[in-house]
């Protein structure tokens, strides 16, 4: 008796108990299907959200005030113009794109909105890859900076909310804010994605509008305020460097003597990206681990049956003995049928899986959603496990059955 | 009385000289466990059945017949004394050697037929080639389903066929492997009488044409007459181990109604009414 003979054996009493065999299979059809489908989609949505941050600018750096870490020092010297323009002729740096926030309301009409106002340099277009849309409206200028220009620039929402619509063209219009008259200038595209609040509920003024018109945010030393400050690498590669060039710039600035005392902070999208994708990560295994779950009642459903078939062919057993069939022939039967239930059943829950991503893809289509060969692999290696594992126990117990007392069950 | 027909079969055929016992069993005894009780059901049995034989074992219910024939055939072991199967000492072989005596040397026939569900009759034959990993299988069986008059029925499934094809299936299932002897359990217990002599007509024809040894049981004394040795167990013990004068042979000779064969028994031959009405 060799391995092709109980394979022939085995595909020969699951045709006989077709019906049977079917159900079985179904357990493992939806473990493996929910496996494959939901890996999938845990796998889109984390390369969606990369993507997003990627599309952020995977090599700007954001520098902030922050209260120090150590509590020795209390002191949080603001950060400046000045700092900006110092940091920008660092070695690696591209630009510099500095912002000074001040909170406003807007007035058009009988319509108002309150909400940071972001006053900032010409180059933010630039630096954030956000335009203003095409409808005879720009941005910020240089000269609106040099003039501390009453313009302003609107983000779709906030034309929304002030206009009732947010494909209203306001260009040219006036509206006040904090009592003072502005002009629109333009409107920003929409932008979706990203983490947090809705990006389009924005209002943008010239930065030196926001430090002496709208707020006095001048220091010792003729240098004005600056609440953040973008800064643009020129390679991805360049970035570990430019960050510690900037710590040791601003440090010596601050008069930072102790590590702990700083009181500024230079992030980097990346530590927020591999953030992010932690979280997607976390969700994709809980996805994993919720469908393996189901993938294991599949696998128990396999052992049921398979006990309650060796039970019912028990006199089959004896007859397969008595005409010569070793332990080692049913044991092989036995457990090559459970491998194959849970082979057919893996098989075809790859193409529920696959079936499931479509469906998915289709209904939100800024996925990409895509079968990848190591869940394909890891669900045909589950299913393979499973009918090993759990064919094992009931093929054990028919091949130890004594010929005698298996022919005389009833 | 009824009448025997003296009709000589195979006993003609010369003796070996030296014959040899396919089947030689020393103070077998078996005894089951059953918790707090323990039933020894053989109590010490000693046989020998040579090659060609064929052999009833006769005995009341519950007498260890169908216990004698699953130690002979190898399902089971005794609890004490020697089985020699064609020479080998069986009686203390592990269950993996077992099932190789089983496939190659024993051809077991059951009551019950013990057919595989959904199979066709080639495939249920063609079984215990399969286990004996022997080539050339559906010439065989189909060889095997000839010899049984079973030729044209190779794709019938059990559902499809009468009990008496049922059980010639199962007979050419058993003698496909070329077994050293062919052990049936009351094969004809299931069947009608007519079933019955074609499973009886059968072995008499393997028994003859290819001196195969036949050893079965039969609670039925008419059809233990057509064998050519009759052994009666009781109670564990055989109790009488004799050789038929003329066996009958399957289908020659009409069975005789009850009537008849208790004529002997009856203190008159009728109880009452017209003798007329009971012809
Ligand atoms: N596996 C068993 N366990 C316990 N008792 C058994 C078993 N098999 C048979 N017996 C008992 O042994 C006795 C003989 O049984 P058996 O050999 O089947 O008799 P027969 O075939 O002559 O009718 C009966 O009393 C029966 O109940
Ligand atoms: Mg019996």
């Amino acid at each position: 008796m060799n391995l092709i003979e109980s394979f022939r054996i085995a595909i020969n009493s699951l045709m006989i108990n077709r019906l049977r065999a079917i159900l079985t299979t179904l357990g493992i059809l939806i473990g493996v299907g929910a496996v494959v489908g939901l890996t999938s989609l845990g796998r889109g949505v984390e390369n969606y959200v990369s993507g997003q941050f990627t599309s952020l600018g995977a090599n700007t750096l954001t520098v902030s005030s922050t209260r120090p870490s150590s509590g020795t020092r209390t002191v949080i010297q603001p950060l400046t113009d000045k700092e900006a323009i110092a940091i920008a002729r660092l070695p690696g740096i591209q630009r510099v794109a500095t912002q000074y926030n001040v909170s406003g309301t807007l007035l058009a009409g009988t319509e108002s909105v309150s909400l940071t106002l972001n006053g900032v340099t010409a180059n933010y277009v630039e630096v954030n890859e956000w335009r203003p849309r095409n409808d005879g409206g720009r941005f910020i200028s240089q000269q609106d900076i040099n003039d501390a220009a009453r313009v302003v620039v609107l983000g779709e929402s906030t034309v929304e909310d002030l206009y009732g619509d947010p494909n209203f063209n306001p260009i040219n219009l006036s509206l006040q804010i904090n009592g003072r008259i502005f002009t629109v200038i333009g409107v920003m595209e929409n932008r979706s994605g990203g983490a947090g609040a809705d990006q389009n509920a924005a209002a943008f003024v010239p930065i030196s509008t926001a430090q002496s018109r709208l707020d006095n945010a001048r220091v010792r030393g003729g240098a004005y305020k600056v609440s953040q400050m973008q800064v643009q690498v020129e390679s991805k590669d360049a970035i570990e460097m430019s960050m510690a060039a900037i710590e040791v710039y601003l440090a010596g600035a601050h008069d930072i003597i102790y590590s702990g005392d700083e009181d500024f902070r230079v992030s980097n999208q990346g530590d927020l990206l591999s953030s992010i994708t932690q979280v997607t990560g976390i969700l994709t295994l809980f996805l994993a681990g919720v469908s393996g779950i189901s993938l294991l009642v599949g696998g128990i459903g396999i052992m049921n049956i398979m006990l309650v078939s060796v039970t019912e062919r028990t006199r089959e057993i004896g007859l397969r003995k008595a005409v010569g069939a070793r332990g080692l022939d049913i044991l092989s039967q036995f457990l090559i049928e459970s491998i194959l239930l849970s082979l057919i059943g893996g098989a075809l829950g790859i193409v529920l899986g696959w079936l499931i991503s479509l469906i998915g893809g289709a209904l939100v289509p800024d996925l990409d959603l895509s079968l990848t060969l190591d869940s394909v692999l890891l669900a045909t290696g589950i299913s393979s496990f499973v009918g090993v594992f759990f064919g094992l126990y009931p093929a054990n117990r028919a091949a130890r059955m004594r010929p005698i007392e298996a022919l005389r069950f009833e | 009385m009824f009448k025997w027909f003296n009709r000589k079969t195979t006993e003609s055929v010369a003796e070996p000289e030296a014959p040899k016992a396919v089947i030689d069993i020393r103070d077998i005894t078996r005894t089951y466990e059953m918790g707090e009780f323990s039933l020894q059901v053989l109590k010490g049995i000693s046989l020998q059945i040579f090659k060609g034989e064929f052999v009833s074992i006769m005995g009341p219910s519950g007498s260890g017949k169908s216990t004698l024939m699953n130690i002979l055939g190898a399902l089971d072991q005794p609890t004490s004394g020697e089985y020699f199967l064609d020479g080998v000492d069986v009686s203390k072989l592990g269950e993996t050697t077992l099932a190789g005596v089983r496939n190659k040397k024993i051809g077991f026939v059951f009551q019950s037929f013990n057919l595989l569900r959904r199979t066709t009759a080639l495939r249920q034959v063609e079984l215990p080639l399969v286990y004996g990993g022997v080539s050339g299988r559906s010439q065989k069986a189909k060889a095997a389903l000839e010899s049984v008059g079973l030729g044209q029925r190779l794709d019938h499934l059990p559902s499809e066929l009468s009990g008496g094809q049922q059980q010639r299936v199962a007979i050419a299932r058993a003698l496909v492997n070329e077994p050293a002897m062919i052990l049936a359990d009351e094969p004809t217990g299931n069947l009608d009488s007519r079933s019955g002599t074609e499973v009886m007509q059968i072995f008499q024809q393997l028994n003859r044409d290819q001196g195969i040894t036949i050893v079965f049981v039969t609670h039925d004394p008419w059809i233990a007459r057509h064998t050519k040795r009759v052994v009666m167990l009781r109670d564990g013990k055989i109790v009488a181990d004799r050789h038929v004068a003329a066996p009958l042979v399957a289908g020659e000779t009409e069975r005789p109604s009850e009537a008849e064969e208790l004529e002997g028994v009856f203190k008159e031959a009728y109880y009452g009414g017209a003798k007329a009405e009971y012809t």
